[in-house]
């Protein structure tokens, strides 16, 4: 393992997101505040409680996700595609150090980032509504999980755009529609027959009642299923991105 | 220090960028690869730094497999890219501080400031890139492949871009990486460079390495002669007695110039004094000029053509 080569990356990363402080801090705090207003307020006057849950507490978890996801995708996507777009991408290509700690520098900036966000918007919060979280051990061990696998999926959206483009459209058109039809501010319980059915399909649908299960111990999936499906999820993007590299698959040429 | 066997790099549409390549450059010595636009260079570079991958053949340097023990022997390299390839808002001082940790070393603030001084871009230090000019870029990329002490260093076009005075001083820092044992690989389409720092000179034409030589042995071998002889008055009939040797009559009439190669003998001033003074036409001049490396270099792309 070479260490100082992942330092490298990660401190370079970490200044990035440094660089954007106010996007990358004030973004999140700002957007949940105006989620606990807007749905908070409007909606949650017309529902009260969801499992004996108040609806402002019930979105927090789904706030959290929606936050987590968009930014380990973005963030270490765009790592990667960055030096790959300005040329830069040369001199990690020709540093003695192995694809997997390129992948561990880019995405453990991507998962410190998220984590540092999830926690700030938890804090943000409890400025809103009365909430206490029944399992925060697991909960940090799922954000970390999730994190984790959001990131490494990020990375691989990286190295697979050609374009800028690309580069949006997988956590624009795939990610962020599956967050919110993914229960993140509802419980599917709410929705009509066909649509709890279709939900069922949505992967992140999992993963977001995992996340709230260990905050509130109740959630519209069993835990022990979601969290398989987290871990399912890790280890097809483990094996994605070393097939990756073991295929030959190179950044460039 | 790096020896490349029997490399062929193929790009996808089946086109030989390099076709069996062999080469050895030795520890300490200056090399430069010369070669006219898209000839091979950069790419051959490429797969010695491990960049892209060659379709066929072996490359080691000080010994190690270059794919199966890429560790040992990247960290032996430093690279200077043809192209700007910077990240723009970063500072000169962090983007060379990162260049050391990617390549695995720790910090080393005292060695770092050492070759930024000697860059000459100290005062940039806390500059973003994007505010530098291109010769300073250059240099910045330059600082960046020597941050972690490298015993080979890859120059792909070091001084395009570079004003005059500042060339000068990059030869005078090369020629101090080879005291102090660095072994040097330049590409130039400057060829004076080339004339004036290599110990030796691989031409490459179209993926084909032509010629490996030793800088003096080049210009001996194939370096030309020119003895121009000036006359008072026009003539207008190459004298019999050189009319087999490589000669013409200037445009004017007024001069006489014989080609010969450097090596070759039989043809020297005396004699040719000799021979004109038979002419009984006053000689106003006798010059004599060698062709340089850029003379010869064209005459070797050119032979090919
Ligand atoms: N990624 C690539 N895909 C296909 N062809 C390529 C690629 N990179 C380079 N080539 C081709 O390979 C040949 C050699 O390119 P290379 O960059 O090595 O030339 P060069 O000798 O460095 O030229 P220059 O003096 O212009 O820098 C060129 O014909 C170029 O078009
Ligand atoms: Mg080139």
């Amino acid at each position: 393992m070479n260490f100082n080569s992942i330092k490298a990356i990660y401190k370079f990363e970490m200044a990035r997101a440094l660089r954007t402080i106010m996007q990358s801090i004030l973004a999140p705090v700002l957007s949940t505040s105006l989620y606990f207003i807007v749905f908070g307020a409007a909606i949650g006057t017309k529902i009260s409680t969801i499992d004996s849950v108040s609806y402002g507490a019930f979105i927090v978890p789904g706030l959290i996700m929606l936050s987590v996801m968009t930014t380990s995708v973005n963030f270490a996507a765009f790592g990667i595609y960055l030096p790959k777009y300005n040329g830069s991408i040369f001199e990690i290509m020709s540093a003695p150090i192995s694809a997997y700690e390129i992948v561990i520098g880019y995405a453990g900036a991507a998962v410190s980032k998220s984590i540092l966000i999830s926690l700030l918007i938890l804090l943000t919060s409890t400025i809103f509504v009365d909430f206490y979280i029944k399992h925060p051990l697991l909960m940090l061990f799922l954000l970390i999980l999730i994190s984790i696998t959001f990131s490494l999926f990020g990375f691989i959206v990286g190295i697979w755009a050609t374009n800028f483009e690309k580069l949006q459209l997988i956590p624009l058109l795939i990610i962020t529609p599956l967050v919110f039809l993914g229960g993140s501010f509802y419980s599917v319980k709410m929705l009509p027959e066909l649509w709890q059915f279709v939900t069922k399909f949505n992967p992140i649908f999992y993963v977001i009642n995992g996340f709230r299960w260990s905050f509130f111990g109740t959630a519209d999936i069993a835990i022990i299923i979601s969290f398989s499906f987290i871990i399912i999820f890790l280890f097809i993007c483990l094996i994605l991105i070393g097939l990756i590299f073991k295929t030959g698959y190179r950044i460039k040429g | 220090m790096i020896s490349v066997k029997n490399i062929t790099k193929v790009y996808s549409d089946n086109f030989y960028a390099l076709s069996n390549i062999s080469l050895d450059i030795n520890r300490g010595e200056i090399f430069a690869l010369l070669g006219p636009n898209g000839a091979g260079k950069t790419t051959l570079i490429s797969c010695i730094c491990g960049l892209i991958k060659q379709t066929k053949g072996l490359i080691k340097v000080s010994n190690f497999d270059t794919l199966k023990d890429y560790r040992k022997t990247r960290a032996l390299i430093g690279l200077v890219p043809q192209e700007f390839p910077l990240d723009s808002y970063e500072s000169v001082l962090n983007t060379v501080n990162f260049s050391r940790g990617l390549f695995g070393l720790k910090p080393d603030d005292r060695y770092i400031k050492n070759i930024i001084q000697s860059l000459k871009l100290w005062d940039k230090k806390n500059s973003s890139i994007i505010t530098l000019s291109g010769g300073m870029k250059r240099r910045v990329l330059i600082a960046k492949a020597l941050s972690h002490n490298p015993k080979i260093l890859f120059l792909d076009e070091p001084t395009s871009g570079v004003d005059i005075q500042l060339r000068k001083e990059m030869w005078d820092m090369i020629l101090q990486l080879k005291r102090n044992g660095v072994t040097v690989i330049l590409t130039t389409h400057y060829i004076k460079e080339a004339e004036t720092i290599a110990d030796r000179i691989g031409i490459i034409d179209k993926g084909k390495l032509i010629l490996v030589e030793q800088k003096e042995n080049l210009i001996n071998r194939f370096g030309k002669k020119s003895i121009i002889i000036e006359f008072g008055k026009k003539i207008y009939e190459i004298p019999n007695k050189i009319k087999d040797f490589d000669c013409f009559i200037t445009n004017d009439n007024f001069c006489l110039v014989i080609k010969k190669l450097k090596n070759n003998k039989d043809i020297n001033i005396k004699k040719m004094i000799n021979i004109i003074s038979e002419l009984k036409i006053p000689v106003v001049d006798i010059k004599t000029e060698e062709s340089s490396l850029e003379d010869i270099f064209l005459d070797i792309i050119s032979e090919r053509v």
